[in-house]
């Protein structure tokens, strides 16, 4: 037996039409087969929060509808069982309208499943959740918490999987979870079959991003040549019992799969390759090989698991504020030394007004994004002053006034800076903070648990 | 040493960034396996810190994946607070990778850049 997961999403904004190609191959594979979504990224939950409190019927991936809606009747008809984190901070209300968008598609007998407890401030205290070790990000020491959610594991899918349902939709678990959840269920590996949880876990890992494995985020032209982007075909992964991975992607579509583009995600957001760390498995990368198994398809053998730690890793969220951002054009005869005296103009004019936050005023155009706030390497580099250079002023407040006050300092050099600017565009976005922290697993597990959500 | 040629390592190897917090991974695979020696004596961690430090970079950790030819980079504070508080157009760092690529060179033979390189 073989099982075959394909990925439709690698993150919530990805191409809404790639889950289709996957459905397609998918159907003509025998064997349990799964469409996986990943849509969630740190800052996703406490917006999501944010929407629930003030409409407790949402809090849902605003995604759902547009992804579900391309694969939902295909799938179903098929027997591809879909596994998402399109739940995001409501599974219970995705759970809904994924049922209400079946009755509009003629879905007939949906089941679908959630996975709930992700939730730590449905059972734990802010004051508790504050006082949790911080690993990484920002202080949230008084500041008001918006979302505390823990990274479940793979058990709590492979749960709710049992029940026989055709979509599981979870909140926040690890990514991986939404392959290794289907591997549990479909081959029973057990909670000390490491080597094995190990596999699952890469294959999740390497399918998690979609696109990113195919071509996608890849391609450097005349370097790293990918075929077909404009119909990037998403992966599928198909894992043995024995946990032998092999990465292939959707037929008839573009892209590529080989081991550089399997290199590249393999180490992607990876820090210590002997040691990526989930709830289900310390994952260890160091003796894992690569083999060419025909066209787009390549061999992934050689993880190995170590037991996984004793705690799980929280996304604590705070209210962060405001980011401006503002840009003027500036081109042709001089353009940098008009830029340049652009920004000594917004400079000069923002520290008169008193603004103590910092703010990074660049010229783009000048290798400002491998700069730092100061703009030492544009100030030491020889550019030529003749181009096209854009100035681009930003800040983080917590008051929206200071925000946009530095915007319309650039909106004013309109009138009041430089010769020939042009192209004024500004945006003032509402920020969230995040922080990692680390709870003891026990208390969270408790709370973990799937059930069927019926129409 | 005639046959040696000092290059970007964009031209003989390629990468990924990707973050978590403050911290940036950038992975570095050569095109060809037989790059990967020039590589580990040459791209060591100091020198990558070095290349970040004006960012606010304080430590570089350099994993080696020998059965993957490839390394992978660990930078702390390189992102400037990472989403959560850089002022950068780029708040993840997304572009970091190929700031490696670019502005770090590396002395190799001339075989170890792949034929019909425009670098070449």
């Amino acid at each position: 037996m073989t099982v075959y997961i394909g990925s439709g999403a690698g993150f919530a904004g990805d191409r809404l039409d790639a889950g289709i190609p996957v459905v397609e191959t998918l159907k003509t594979k025998d064997g349990p087969r799964y469409l996986i979504f990943e849509v969630m990224g740190e800052r996703t939950l406490a917006i999501a929060q944010r929407i629930k409190m003030r409409n407790p019927e949402l809090g849902y991936s605003p995604y759902l509808e547009p992804y579900l809606r391309n694969v939902l009747k295909a799938a179903k008809e098929a027997g591809v069982t879909i596994v998402a984190n399109l739940g995001n901070a409501n599974p219970l209300g995705g759970a809904k309208r994924t049922h209400e968008l079946a009755r509009e598609l003629g879905v007939e007998d949906l089941r679908v499943a959630v996975v709930l407890g992700d939730d730590l401030l449905a059972f734990m205290g802010a004051d508790e959740v504050a006082s949790l070790p911080s690993i990484e990000g920002v202080s949230i020491d008084g500041k008001e918490i918006v979302a505390a959610n823990a990274y479940l594991g793979a058990r709590p899918v492979a749960e709710a999987l049992k029940l026989g349902v055709d979509v599981v939709l979870v909140g926040r678990t690890t990514d991986a979870a939404l392959v290794l959840g289907p591997l549990i269920h479909e081959y029973g590996w057990g909670e000390q079959d490491y080597d094995l949880l190990a596999a699952g876990t890469l294959a999740g890992h390497l399918l998690e991003c979609g696109g990113q494995i195919t071509g996608g985020y890849f391609c450097d032209p005349g370097f790293k040549d990918v075929p077909g982007m404009d119909d990037l075909g998403f992966p599928i992964g198909e894992i043995e019992k024995d946990g032998t991975i092999v990465i292939t992607k959707a037929a008839n579509t573009g892209g590529l799969v080989n081991k550089a583009t399997v290199t590249e995600q393999m180490l992607y957001e990876v820090h210590d390759p002997s040691a990526y760390l989930t709830p289900d498995v310390s994952l260890d990368i160091t003796n894992v090989s690569l083999a060419d198994d025909g066209k787009d398809r390549v061999r992934v053998t050689g993880a190995r698991g170590n037991p996984p730690p004793e705690t799980l890793k929280v996304t604590v969220s705070a209210d962060g504020g405001w980011l401006a951002e503002s840009e003027m054009i500036y081109a042709g005869p001089n353009a940098l030394a008009r830029a340049r005296l652009a920004a000594d103009v917004v400079r000069s004019r923002v520290t008169k007004h008193g603004v103590t936050e910092p703010v990074r005023i660049e010229i783009v155009g000048t290798g400002a994004v491998y700069d730092n706030d100061a703009s030492d390497r544009e100030r030491a580099r020889n550019m030529p002053m003749d181009g096209e250079y854009r100035l681009r002023a930003a800040i983080r407040t917590l008051d929206k006034e200071t925000a946009q006050y530095v915007n319309d300092e650039v909106l004013s050099l309109f009138c009041s800076g430089p010769s020939g600017g042009g192209g004024y565009r500004c945006n003032i976005t509402g920020q969230v903070n995040t922080a990692s922290v680390l709870v003891p697993r026990g208390p969270v597990e408790a709370q973990a648990r799937a059930q069927e959500v019926q129409p | 040493m005639s046959d040696m040629i000092t290059l970007p390592l964009h031209a003989v190897a390629h990468g990924r960034t990707g973050d978590k917090g403050n911290r940036s991974n950038i992975s570095l695979v050569p095109y060809l396996p037989e790059t990967y020696p020039y590589l580990l004596e040459q791209v060591t961690a100091e020198r990558v810190l070095e290349l970040f430090r004006h960012k606010g970079a304080t430590d570089a950790k350099r994993y080696d994946l020998p059965n993957l030819t490839a390394m992978n980079f660990v930078i702390d504070n390189a992102l400037e607070g990472g989403v959560n508080s850089s002022l950068s157009q780029d708040l993840h760092g997304k572009t970091l990778s190929f700031m490696l690529l670019g502005e770090f060179e590396v002395t190799v033979p001339k075989p170890c850049v792949p034929a019909g390189s425009r670098y070449l």
